[in-house]
Order: structure tokens, then sequence, then C-alpha cells
């Protein structure tokens, strides 16, 4: 049925929207921005912020307009002298209750707070009195939380029990005592929080940042007896520029490797190597279920977010997932092995870091299993963010760099490499070298459309020699536990699901770069544009499909013999277990969102 | 697959776990009338009921048994004021700060007791016999300092009376046992 319109007027100006519109997205409509703080559009809206405030005639006082809904004749004002106050007088209050220190926070010109206060024109404290303090928990491998900078909109709340449908972060207590964070006032450490850190990409201010990995990375950078190595995630090449005023999707994977050099790293590798090995492994584990009647369906195992939160709240599908260690994981047990056998390097005198779109991806180098080398296989994590930001403090100019190579021998990829970064790319990846392998086959062609886009649950049929293989792709943990439910009551059947934690997989991870300029977190443009980047390096490629990449075989011939052998199984795989972090209760499943 | 959980806390008192087979009875009756959050505000009530406060066991039952999450729980349970998270004292005292009782010493009033119990203002004394708090003008001025425990109010007080006070009601506890 379609919608009925209505027709109002924003400070003079006609609009004619939906009955549902709200009188923000009626003024965004024509082009009219009101200034929000607690409004995201890809979340519920509470009107919490009251920053959004309208004149509306007849309306007794000002309604805060990402809650108030149109109605036919309604004339609203968003620009008088009584609303521009009222709303200075708003962001004052909160400015008031928020620490000054803006030259030494994290958020520094990257806070929507802050920008606010410029924008509405906030010239002065006017209510200083007595501030909130909390202690920092910086608990978490992944996320440090500082309710000190904490203006109470909400949005990591709701990111998290709406998109991630994890509930690990609520509103508690009242008046001054407000405060966001875990049941029981628990550590975050302690907590269901699966470190994916969307809530970090959703905070206006640096209530929720990510836990620091530049001090320790320079240290050791400038230690002569350390050798550094680093490897590269693939949605992190499509980001990074954007904190140097390139467009989103723009790739600058051997910038990146020549400013990785300058910063002193010995050894540059690419993440994209152990992808591929991963999908090796992965496709060969799959065609070992697949064949020989295995647990089915098989889930993807590269996102730590997803592995926690099915270790915490789905330990029923623990054996469902791949064996697979992430391809960070199958680089950083290579690395401390392979590579310094190879090279000659005691492998105690290896620090090796990686850099990658993700904040849970700390936690998961911390992993107790995470040791095959005999020592942490990857010792430091750093985010897309990071990185960016030890660039900017070493002085280099990024848009001035020339494109540097990684080095042998595990710095080379395919086309299947790269896509690994967006949701469906792993599934794609896989399915090149599935098809192959078990027909024997080349592909007739090595684009998989079907499993390719943002939206949060998809479906494909590949037809592998006769066996119709059902797979599905799914990103956002909320998707992730309606499609765990539906295929338990016997709704959906697959053979191979690829899963994603973060929304439109890595390019939208917790750990890239801010959204610039007006640009949101979850933005479907901005991630098209991600997307779009590592899909034309993967055309881009002359070798598309996993399985010929020469240095793949060429790792197999030397050192890993075949695939799901011993030294594989050793090094690039892995079991997890059922976790019961502290206050969760054990048959906890359903995640409804309340409040 | 054994998903018991071990972290969760082990009730130990008999009495708790009267308690909690209570209110699990309670949940399963009034789950099917309400939608979820409805039920959980009815179901916090019961459980303030219950155990005179909100422990974490209870949290976690009601969590499990209504599909809420603990952290929307807790965030509930620390916004209501009816609603407490610590557990009440048997003999609530209560200390008036109103100007009266003020003037005539209420304050050195509150040290003693702070200093005999050694608690703190709203805490409850480990064993759970005194809970401490203040209160605005009980509606005696001519008699003050007064202090309040439960319905009893003691009147024109002085710092040196408070040990006979507590030694009143630990005396009747000891009766009752």
């Amino acid at each position: 049925m379609e919608k009925k319109m209505v027709n109002l007027k924003i400070d003079g100006i006609a609009a004619k929207v939906s009955e549902d519109s709200t009188v923000m997205q009626a003024a965004d409509s024509i082009g009219i921005h009101i200034p929000r703080l607690c409004y995201h559009p890809r979340l519920s809206s509470v009107g919490a912020c009251r920053v959004c405030v309208v004149e509306i005639d007849g309306a007794k006082n000002f309604p805060a307009s990402c809650v108030t809904t149109v109605f036919e004749g309604m004339n609203v004002k968003t620009n008088t002298p009584a609303i521009r106050e009222a709303r200075r007088n708003i962001v004052e209050l909160i400015l008031d209750n928020h620490p000054k220190e803006c030259q030494i926070c994290e958020r520094n010109n990257n806070c929507e707070l802050q920008q606010l206060a410029t924008t509405l024109g906030v010239e002065e404290y006017l209510y200083a009195g007595e501030r909130k303090h909390f202690d920092i928990d910086s608990s978490s491998c992944s996320i440090v939380r500082d309710s000190d900078k904490c203006i109470l909109c909400g949005k990591c709340v709701r990111v998290c029990a709406e998109i991630q449908g994890v509930n690990a972060l609520s509103i508690s207590a009242r008046g001054y005592k407000t405060n966001v964070g875990p049941a029981y006032n628990m550590e975050m450490k302690d907590s269901v929080c699966i470190n994916c850190g969307q809530c970090t990409l959703v905070c206006p201010t640096a209530a929720l940042t990510e836990k620091d990995g530049i001090k320790e990375t320079f240290k050791n950078l400038s230690n002569p007896d350390k050798v550094c190595i680093v490897q590269i995630a693939p949605a992190v090449r499509v980001a990074v520029g954007e904190a140097f005023g390139f467009a989103p999707g723009t790739d600058k994977t051997f910038e990146m490797v020549a400013a990785l050099r300058m910063l002193g790293f010995k050894v540059v590798f690419d993440t994209q190597f152990s992808a591929d090995l991963t999908i090796i492994e992965e496709g060969h584990e799959f065609i070992k279920r697949l064949t020989t009647g295995g647990k089915l369906p098989m889930f993807t195992s590269c996102s730590p977010g997803w592995i926690k939160y099915l270790e915490t709240f789905h330990p029923e599908f623990i054996e469902n997932v791949s064996t697979c260690k992430s391809p960070q994981q199958m680089m950083g047990a290579l690395i401390k092995t392979f590579y310094a056998k190879k090279a000659g390097i005691d492998p105690a005198k290896i620090f090796s870091v990686s850099i990658m779109p993700c904040t849970a991806k700390k936690y998961e180098c911390a992993r107790p299993e995470m040791k095959s080398s005999g020592f942490q296989d990857v010792d430091v994590v750093l985010t897309t963010r990071e990185l960016a930001k030890m660039i900017k403090q070493a002085g280099i100019k990024f848009s001035e760099l020339k494109p540097g190579q990684f080095d042998g021998p595990m710095g080379e990829s395919t086309g299947a490499a790269p896509i690994f970064g967006v949701t469906g790319g792993v599934m794609e990846a896989a399915l090149r070298t599935a098809y192959e392998v078990i027909t024997k086959k080349t592909l007739p062609s090595v684009d998989f459309k079907d499993v390719r886009g943002l939206k949060g649950i998809k479906e494909a049929v590949v037809d592998v020699a006769g066996t119709k293989v059902n797979v599905a792709i799914v990103n956002g943990l909320a998707n992730v536990h309606k499609l765990l439910t539906e295929i338990k009551e016997g709704k959906r059947k697959y053979h191979f699901v690829e899963v994603m934690t973060c929304p439109g997989g890595c390019i939208g991870g917790g750990g890239q770069i801010y959204p610039q300029g007006d640009l949101e977190a979850m933005d479907v443009d901005l991630y098209s544009q991600r997307s779009a980047g590592l899909y034309t390096i993967d055309e881009e490629k002359k070798i598309r499909k996993s399985h010929e990449n020469p240095l793949i075989t060429a790792i197999y011939k030397e050192f890993l013999i075949k695939p799901l052998g011993e030294l594989s199984h050793k090094l690039l795989h892995t079991h997890y277990h059922a976790a019961c972090p502290k206050g969760v209760p054990s048959e906890l499943r359903d995640t409804v969102n309340i409040g | 697959m054994n998903n018991t959980c071990t972290c969760a806390p082990e009730l130990k008192e008999k009495e708790k776990q009267d308690g909690i087979k209570e209110l699990k009875e309670f949940i399963k009756e009034h789950k099917l009338l309400h939608d979820k959050q409805g039920a959980l505000m009815t179901v916090l009530h019961k459980v303030q009921e219950i155990f005179g406060y909100i422990p974490r066991e209870a949290m976690d039952v009601v969590s499990e048994s209504l599909g809420v999450p603990t952290a929307h729980i807790y965030g509930m349970a620390t916004f209501y004021n009816f609603f407490s998270l610590k557990p009440k004292a048997k003999y609530q005292i209560s200390v008036c700060k109103g100007t009266a009782c003020y003037v005539a010493g209420g304050a050195r009033l509150l040290e003693r007791v702070e200093e005999e119990l050694k608690i703190k203002l709203g805490d409850v004394t480990p064993d759970g016999l005194f809970g401490l708090s203040i209160t605005r003008c009980l509606g005696c001025c001519g008699l003050s300092p007064v202090i309040q425990v439960n319905e009893e109010v003691f009147v024109r007080l002085v710092p040196e009376k408070i040990p006979a006070i507590l030694e009143k009601f630990r005396k009747q506890e000891k009766k009752t046992k």
C-alpha cells in the first residue's frame, strides 16, 4: 500500500513527505540540516539530547524534530533567534558537564560535540559547577570507556542492542550518577562485550575509544634488538586515505607499504596472502565436511567478534564453525615459524604488528590459543585509525608518498583476497576455489554477483557438479542471531555460511577511520565506495583464484606440505570453547531491544 | 553441548533458594500477561518484595526467564528509587538532619552511629542488622535532636546515648532467636 503524503512548510519552504516521516527527515529532504547529536538514521530515535528542537506552530514548547512526526499543514521554523538560543543553551549545559581538555583528547577535530559547539556559536562556559566523575575502564583488550566524556546520547547502547544484538551496554542510575556501562557495573572485560567497536564509531565524543597500541609499537620500532614485521588487512587499504583527504574507496595499498617502511618496519607482508591461504584451508575443510558427512552448515571464522559472540551466546554452534584461524592469525603464526626460519631470525626477537580495520582483532591476538609459534603470534594490533595517527605523528606526507612493495615470500595475493574485506567476499573467494577443486573444471565466470551487496542477510544456490550448494552471507550480529535461530527452528538450511560481525563486513569495522564530513557510520554510500574499491582491486589482479597464487603453491611445497596436513593443523587451525562471562545467564539467547 | 554456566555465584542460603523458587513461579504466571517490558517491571517489584532488595542472582534469573538482557534489567533496577541493590537492614536507623535537629547536634549523632557500627551513611552492617540513613524532619522539632529506628523514635539525644540504643536492638534480636 502506498503511504499517504502530507504537505508542510519548513522555514517557509514547502515540503511533501510520507505521513510517517519525522520533521527532521522532512527538513533533510529539502536541504535543511537541523543540528543533532543522539540521532542516527540506522538506529531508533529517542530524543535524548534535545539539540534538534524546532518551533512548530501550535506547539506549547519546542519539540525534538527527530521524534516528532509530520502532519498536514504543519508549519515548522528551524532557525529563529529563540531556537538558536535554546540549542546553544542545551549544548552549553552538556559542555559544562564535560571535561575541558579538547587539545589532549583522542577525538580532537573529530568530535561531534566540539563541532556542534562551534556550529552553534557557543562562546563561553556559562554554567560552571561540579562535574560528574567516574573511573576509566581500560580492562578490555579493545575498548576504553571514559564515562567522564560521555554525554549520555545512548547511541552506543542502541548500536550494541539493535545492530549487534549483544546488549552489553545500558544506561544506569539517574541524575548526576547516570552512566553508560555493562550490567552490574562490571568491567568491560567481564561483560558480554564482543569487542567489535561499533560503539566507538557511533560515539560522538571520546567516551568510547580503542585501546592504544601506538606507544608499544613506537617503543619496539626504536629498539635495535627487535625486528619489526607488519601485515596489512584488505579493508584498511581502501579507508586509510580518508584520514588524509582522499575519497572513500581510494586504494592506498602501496603508499601504506611505503609509509610503514618509513616508520621503521623491516618487513611488510600482506594479510591478503594469508587470506588466500585461508581459502585453501577453509575450502578443503568445507569439501571434507561436505563429502564425508561432517557438521554442516559450516560457518566462516575470520571475524573475531563473531567468534566471541558464538562462544558467549550460541555455543551450540561451536562445532559448525571452521577450525581455520583468521588470516591475521595464520600470518602471525607463519611469521614467527616459517619466515623466521627462512630469514634466519630468532622468533623471540620478532615484534609482529598487524594493521586491522577492527578492534576485536586486538582481543583475538591476545587469546591464549593464538600462541602456536611458541610466542604470542601477533604482538600488537593497530586499527586503521591508529595507523593514520602514527603516520601523522611521524611527519610523513602521505599524499606525496611513492608506492612501496610488499616483501616476499608472503606479499603476493590474488583477486580473491581483497574482497575478504567486504560482506560476501570470503564466500565468493571460497566458491571460486571450492568449485574448481571439486569439479576439476575452470569456472565460466569468477564473479558471483549474488553474494555481493551490503544487505544484512543474503542467500544463493551454487551448482557444483550437479550438487546444489546452499550458501548464506550475513553481517551485523543481530542478523546473525536471526539466522541462527531460524537454522535451529529448521526454517533455513545451508551448507556454508559466511559471518561478518560488523555491518558491511570489515569495510565497516570498528577500527576504521571515523566517517569524515557529513558521513556517518553505516552510511550506505560510504560503505559502497569502500567496497567498490576492494572489488576494483580484485578485478585488476591477473590471478583471481586463491589456489592459483604461485606463492601459496610454493609455501605448501616448501613448508606446509598439504592443506589440512599436520603442520597446517598445528599452525593454521584452532578450536573454540563455550564461554560464560560473569553475570550472563547461560541460556540467554534472546536479544530483544528494551528501551 | 553442555551449556551450564559456572560463573554465576552459587546460591548458598536456603532462604535465597526458596525466594528464587517463588520468583520463578511468579514469572511463569506473569510472563503470559504482559509484553516483555511490562512483565519486567512487575517482576522486579516481586523481587524487591521477596528479598527486600534486588540481588544479582535474582536479576540473572529474571534475565533468563524473561529473555531480557541483564544490562537492561540493571538499568531499570538502578533507575527507580523504589528498587534497592543493597540488602535492607533489619533495623534501619534514620538520623534526622532537618533544620532543628541539625542545629541541636544531629550531625554529631550521625558521626557517633557511624563510629559505633563502623559503617558509612547508606551502608548496612555485614550481619545485616543495622542500616544507616538520614531523614528530614519527623515533625517533633521540640524534642530535637532525634533518630528513628524502624518505627521507633528516640528524642533529645546526645551522642553518649547511642551505644545503649544499639544495644537494646541487639538484645531484642538475641531474644527473638
